[in-house]
């Protein structure tokens, strides 16, 4: 057992934390003057601060996340999207076009159709109205190309790493774009399929092993074979 | 068929009609992740008794009008298969049942963190599979399991057993044979790591003296059962690395 895992410890709902580790609603919350853990986590004690890693998180928009969401209906001025929350996001057609919208002369279904992917903003969400968001800023919109891949999003901080370290490997071994959103959804762009499917193995391997120590070496290890076993450059 | 007289339930060496001490739990299991569509589930064993728990949420209620503006609705379905009995169960839902569900919904709205999902709704089904006595029980220690499986927020793991009385002493875990004679019967759930009973309800008569002596019994064993809760969860994530 290497020094780094001796320090980190699992963690079970209701499990008292160290009083150094820092409120973070609803996973650490205070129950009777002691902090305690809701749900599944890792207690890191490495460090100058413990901290408390939750394994499991619902996924709750916050003004300003940029998400990718599935359109999962179409009202006559909006679009309902589906955001991997239990709150189904707004999308409004005025938004999106960026001019003026006549339900009578155009049909929503033509831009954004079911099933279909948005990368988008959340403009306001303040839990008694559904979340709205927004297209209208550079690189969102309408996802064309590539595919997006889903995990639990309390996975996606260690899909990116400390200071970008598994992200940043990730791009450098298979040479693909990789956007991850907070939602728990990652957008990800190869130059072949090859590449996609060795990346979406080691995305689901990260998803898998998030708790485990000295992870970036490993799934770096497992792509490195599966390049050699695909034959990819 | 026979009387309560006629029967005995503890024979001279104070042992109970399967072999156990009063004091003797039935040999308990525990999974988790037994279903794939559900957000949590588990299954829990009471010797023969067994439960299955499954858990979805928070997610938007699909009846409306049932959302609640500060904080998230906590459904509770507790349901008997037909088959889980001798003779055929009708899979209506009846009155026991309905109460029940209402009883083990109780045990947990003040343990889930309800309060930070406003206008969605958890869901808790609970489907006994074969019933043997005890399975309200093993129904909020399944939910329990489920819910720290599905990930919601909750401020400690909760467990239920229950102590009867029978031919005048009190035994842990009374399971359908003790149940159907016995004096009395008085199912408890608690969260030991916040020092809370969360379920306490009694059928038949017990003295004061009874009652606090039971209550300690059922304390007792559910320390134990949340510490198995816990084993089971912990080594859901152990994998071959270490952690």
């Amino acid at each position: 057992m290497s020094e780094e895992a001796k320090t980190r410890k699992l963690v079970v709902p209701g499990e008292r934390l160290p009083d150094e580790v820092e409120l973070k609603e609803p996973y650490v919350v205070e129950v009777e003057g002691a902090r305690v853990a809701t749900v599944m986590g890792v207690l890191d004690l490495h460090g100058e601060k413990p901290s408390f890693i939750p394994l499991q998180t619902v996924y709750v928009p916050k003004p300003g996340d940029v998400v990718i969401g599935m359109i999962q209906s179409i009202g006559v001025m909006n679009w309902q999207v589906d955001i991997n929350s239990p709150y189904v996001a707004v999308l409004n057609a005025q938004d999106f076009l960026g001019r003026p919208y006549n339900p009578l002369t155009d049909d929503l279904s033509q831009y954004l159709n079911i099933g279909d992917y948005v990368k988008a903003k959340v403009v306001a969400f303040d839990r008694s109205r559904s979340p709205i968001l927004t297209v209208q800023d550079k690189g969102l919109g309408k996802i064309t190309e590539g595919k997006i891949v889903e995990i639990q999003a309390a996975k996606i901080p260690r899909v990116i790493g400390k200071k970008r370290s598994m992200i940043s490997m990730l791009q450098e071994e298979l040479g693909c774009d990789i956007f991850a959103a907070v939602n728990g959804r990652i957008h990800i762009k190869c130059a072949d399929s090859e590449r996609e499917s060795i990346l979406v193995l080691a995305i689901k391997m990260i998803e898998r092993e998030a708790h485990t120590v000295g992870l970036t070496a490993r799934v770096q290890e497992y792509i490195q074979e599966l390049k050699k076993v695909k034959g990819v450059e | 068929m026979a009387k309560a007289t006629d029967v005995k339930l503890i024979d001279e060496f104070g042992r109970r009609h399967d072999g156990r001490l009063p004091e003797e739990m039935r040999p308990v299991s525990m999974r988790i992740n037994v279903l794939d569509n559900a957000d949590g589930s588990a299954l829990v064993e009471f010797g023969r008794t067994r439960v299955l728990a499954a858990v979805y949420g928070p997610r938007e209620p699909v009846q409306r009008f049932m959302i609640l503006p500060d904080r998230a609705l906590l459904r509770v379905r507790y349901h008997m298969a037909p088959f889980s009995t001798a003779e055929r169960k009708s899979p209506a839902p009846s009155r026991r049942e309905i109460e029940l569900s209402k009883v083990i919904r109780e045990a947990f709205e003040d343990i889930i963190l309800v309060k930070y999902f406003p206008r969605t709704a958890i869901d808790i089904f609970i489907e006994v599979l074969q019933a043997d006595g005890g399975t309200r029980t093993a129904a909020v220690t399944a939910a329990s399991l489920a819910l720290a499986n599905a990930g919601i927020p909750m401020k400690a793991l909760v467990a239920g057993i229950a102590v009867g009385k029978i031919e005048g002493v009190l035994v842990l875990d009374v399971d359908e044979v003790e149940d159907g004679v016995g004096e009395a019967d008085m199912p408890v759930a608690a969260a030991p790591d916040i020092g809370k009973i969360t379920l306490f309800q009694l059928n038949g008569v017990l003295t004061k003296e009874e009652v606090e002596k039971g209550l300690d019994m059922a304390l007792e064993a559910i320390k134990k059962l949340v510490e198995l809760e816990k084993q089971t969860l912990v080594e859901e994530y152990v994998t071959t690395e270490e952690v």
